[in-house]
């Protein structure tokens, strides 16, 4: 298997993989869920109210206008009824969630620490005992709401690219929040988003100067580890005229009794000529409602393109947009959706096209297995005087069996006769001739079915850098386990 | 040394006016280093006989028994049948889109051997392998069988098989749709096998051609479902002269 983390049989290949891309300790160990001593969480106020609000913002010492914007957030979102249209979202309870929680220092942690099960995963991947401390340690340096730990090498300083966390972004560079904060996403876009607005906290602020390409992707990562806490992080992408960045962000969630909530905000501005690349591959526990709202607004000339891979969650409802402003913009979404049992993903993306000759693509790819549902629901709009405007959208499903869902709900919307566009939908179910030509060369079945969704998925996987392709495909195959009858 | 023991073996399929018989009591023996040619006509039940040897889940065992160095083989999953050793060279071999040869021989080899192979070694086997068979080493890096002619898919049966190293293997007309350059180099790489790994061969085939390349010790006759008659090399011949008339009509009287 091309780039697949191999078993027990080779236990030195992962521990250089590991070494190469420390960044997978922290996405590879939720698959079982696992959380710390919660002393940080423990203390959290469980609501949502106007005191939750301003102390959040007075611990955080904000600027009065964010404060108010908050306050504006909240009654939006206290006013705007549940959104009905997609999934059900009946079962969340707003008055059991924590909606702030500062995290006290990183535990240290030893192997004996660690749940049996997770102890089990790391030995059945074969990591060799010394490998295993530090892979500890490096699970264990995770933080929660406030995103304490960003690296950003000398060089992109000294090119004038700003990369920290949003709430010292928010202190120490205040003109680009004046300027952009809500201006993708207004407060009252939507119920999760005023949501976010009130009580965000977290997330990453991003700033490219002008003709700045950034060579190495922008990482981040997430990590709920307090039950029923919300992650209610807000990123903010600015890519000024002729720069590029991409950037990465990886979610994970330990397991817990009760549902807790994500809800993020992603606002990413692509000013003329410049391209932005977001990639998110979410691998949330299944208790987790992920409701995210992300949105581009493209300038002349510019490119934004999502990568968008959801593997987690009990329900994901998550349509990235682009919204092209300038000539010649382009956008595009790639999106893969896996749901099993119990989940329901319903993913798609959204374009408008508000400029002549403006672009975009979406691909859709989405499997379902053992009971689960994934849902296409997409968006195009093609505004009048975008004279030009071509789209694309391609939506395969596959079936892994016959007790799965898939549907479709592309959405288009045309005010100009100018325009090309191509609607391709497939709905596939695994085949009984591909399972036995894999088989009868020694593949158990499950090995088999894992191998027929990877190859479902490759394009999609073939975007992604190396370690999340790798981290992706070992996702499937741990869903795929136990899949077959 | 390997036997592989079919014996008195029914199979059916189902169908829309019920279950049909394919496969009315077939028996034969392969031992490591035997090659036994299957010929008969079309509709004869060969490739039902190679399907069911590999437990394609279509063909249902009705009675008889498949075993191979005394283990029941009709116990056996797909799957641990070619861990145990079985290979089935395919008529025809699906495509797997978005899994690269390499990936999957690598896979298909760990698998069948129960541990990867050394990625050294195991990389300059393939090439090799693919060079002995007149594959382009730009093969490794296509799709299963994807967008592959009828021939390279035939070919890339045998590289399989070359590479998995089985102790029987079962080619289910693997010469057909071969012109006469592809059908010599896939028949160098299965008399290879058998020279190399002792390797027993059931070559089941609508025509002498191959024979002319893979000598067989042993022919047998399939007709409507069963083996007419058996006999060594000179019974191709004979068939190659005579066609499959004597053997139709035998069955219809």
């Amino acid at each position: 298997m091309t780039e697949q983390i191999p078993r027990t049989e080779d236990p030195g290949v992962i521990s250089e993989i590991l070494e190469k891309n420390p960044e997978l300790n922290a996405i590879g160990a939720y698959e079982y869920g696992w959380h710390d001593s919660d002393e940080a969480g423990s203390q959290a106020q469980r609501g949502l109210n106007t005191d939750v609000v301003e102390d959040i913002s007075g611990k955080k010492d904000e600027p009065e206008w964010m404060l108010k914007m908050r306050k504006k957030g909240l009654k939006y979102f206290e006013r705007k009824p549940m959104p009905t249209w997609g999934a059900d979202l009946s079962e969340i309870d707003f008055d059991n969630i924590k909606y702030f929680v500062r995290s006290t220092e990183g535990q240290a942690r030893t192997w004996e620490d660690l749940p049996e099960d997770i102890r089990n995963t790391y030995e059945k991947l074969g990591i060799p005992e010394a490998e295993r401390e530090r892979l500890v340690a490096g699970v264990a340096a995770q933080y929660e709401s406030e995103v304490v730990y960003h690296q950003i090498r000398e060089d992109l300083e000294a090119q004038g690219v700003i990369f920290m966390d949003t709430d010292t972004a928010l202190k120490e560079h205040p003109e680009f929040f004046e300027e952009y904060f809500g201006s993708v996403i207004p407060v009252g876009d939507n119920k999760f988003a005023a949501l976010n607005t009130a009580v965000w906290s977290g997330g990453s602020f991003v700033y490219v100067p002008k003709g700045v390409h950034v060579e190495i992707p922008l990482q981040a990562y997430f990590r709920i580890n307090t039950e029923n806490m919300g992650q209610f992080e807000r990123t903010l992408i600015i890519a000024d005229e002729d720069s590029y960045v991409h950037y990465i962000e990886g979610c994970t969630a330990p397991i817990y009794d009760s549902d807790s909530l994500h809800s993020a905000v992603v606002e990413i501005v692509v000013k003329k000529n410049a391209r932005v690349r977001y990639t998110t591959i979410q691998n949330w526990s299944t208790n987790v409602y992920n409701l995210v709202t992300k949105r581009a607004v493209v300038d002349a000339g510019g490119t934004m393109e999502w990568i968008d891979g959801n593997i987690g969650s009990k329900v994901t409802m998550k349509y990235p947009a682009v919204y092209l402003t300038g000539e010649h913009a382009k956008g595009e979404t790639l999106s893969v959706a896996f749901a099993g049992e119990n989940q329901h993903q319903d993913t798609g993306s959204k374009m408008v096209h508000m400029a002549p000759r403006t672009s975009s693509s979406i691909v859709s790819k989405s499997v379902a297995r053992s009971g689960g549902r994934a849902s296409y629901r997409g968006l195009v709009q093609i505004n009048e005087n975008a004279a030009g405007a071509a789209n694309s959208v391609v939506c395969d499903a596959l079936l892994v069996d016959t007790i799965s869902k898939t549907d479709t709900y592309p959405y288009i919307d045309i005010r100009e006769d100018d325009v090309t566009l191509g609607h391709e939908a497939t709905v596939s179910k695994v085949s009984e001739e591909q399972l036995f030509y894999l088989m009868s060369r020694g593949m158990a079945e499950d090995e088999a079915m894992a191998m027929i969704v990877r190859g479902f998925i490759e394009p999609i996987a073939r975007e992604l850098p190396m370690e999340y392709a790798v981290e992706l495909n070992r996702l499937i195959e741990l869903q795929m386990e136990g899949s077959v009858g | 040394m390997s036997t592989l023991e079919i014996k008195d073996l029914h199979a059916q399929i189902e169908t829309e006016n019920g279950p049909k018989e394919i496969l009315k009591g077939v028996s034969l023996t392969v031992n490591s280093g035997e090659i036994h040619a299957i010929m008969g006509p079309n509709g004869s039940g060969k490739s039902t006989l190679a399907s069911t040897i590999a437990g394609h889940p279509a063909y249902e065992v009705t009675s008889g028994s498949i075993t191979l160095d005394g283990e029941d083989v009709l116990e056996m999953e797909v799957d641990e049948r070619a861990r145990a050793g079985l290979f089935l060279a395919m008529q025809y071999p699906v495509e797997v889109p978005g899994v690269t040869m390499t990936n999957f021989l690598r896979t298909a080899k760990t698998a069948i051997d129960g541990e990867a192979p050394k990625l050294r070694t195991w990389t300059k086997d393939v090439r090799e392998a693919m060079d002995k068979l007149k594959i382009d080493a730009e093969f490794a890096n296509r799709n299963v069988n994807e967008g592959f002619s009828g021939g390279e898919k035939k070919r890339v049966e045998i590289l399989q098989m070359e590479l998995f190293r089985p102790k029987i293997a079962v080619l289910d007309e693997t010469d057909s749709g071969l012109d006469i350059d592809a059908l010599r180099v896939v028949s160098e790489g299965v008399n290879r096998a058998h020279e190399t790994n002792g390797m027993g061969t059931l070559l089941i085939t609508h025509y002498t051609r191959i024979l002319n390349y893979i000598k067989p010790d042993r022919v047998h006759v399939f007709v409507d479902g069963q083996v007419a008659e058996q006999g060594g090399p000179e019974l191709a011949d004979e068939l190659e002269a005579e066609g499959y008339d004597r053997f139709l009509s035998a069955v219809r009287a």
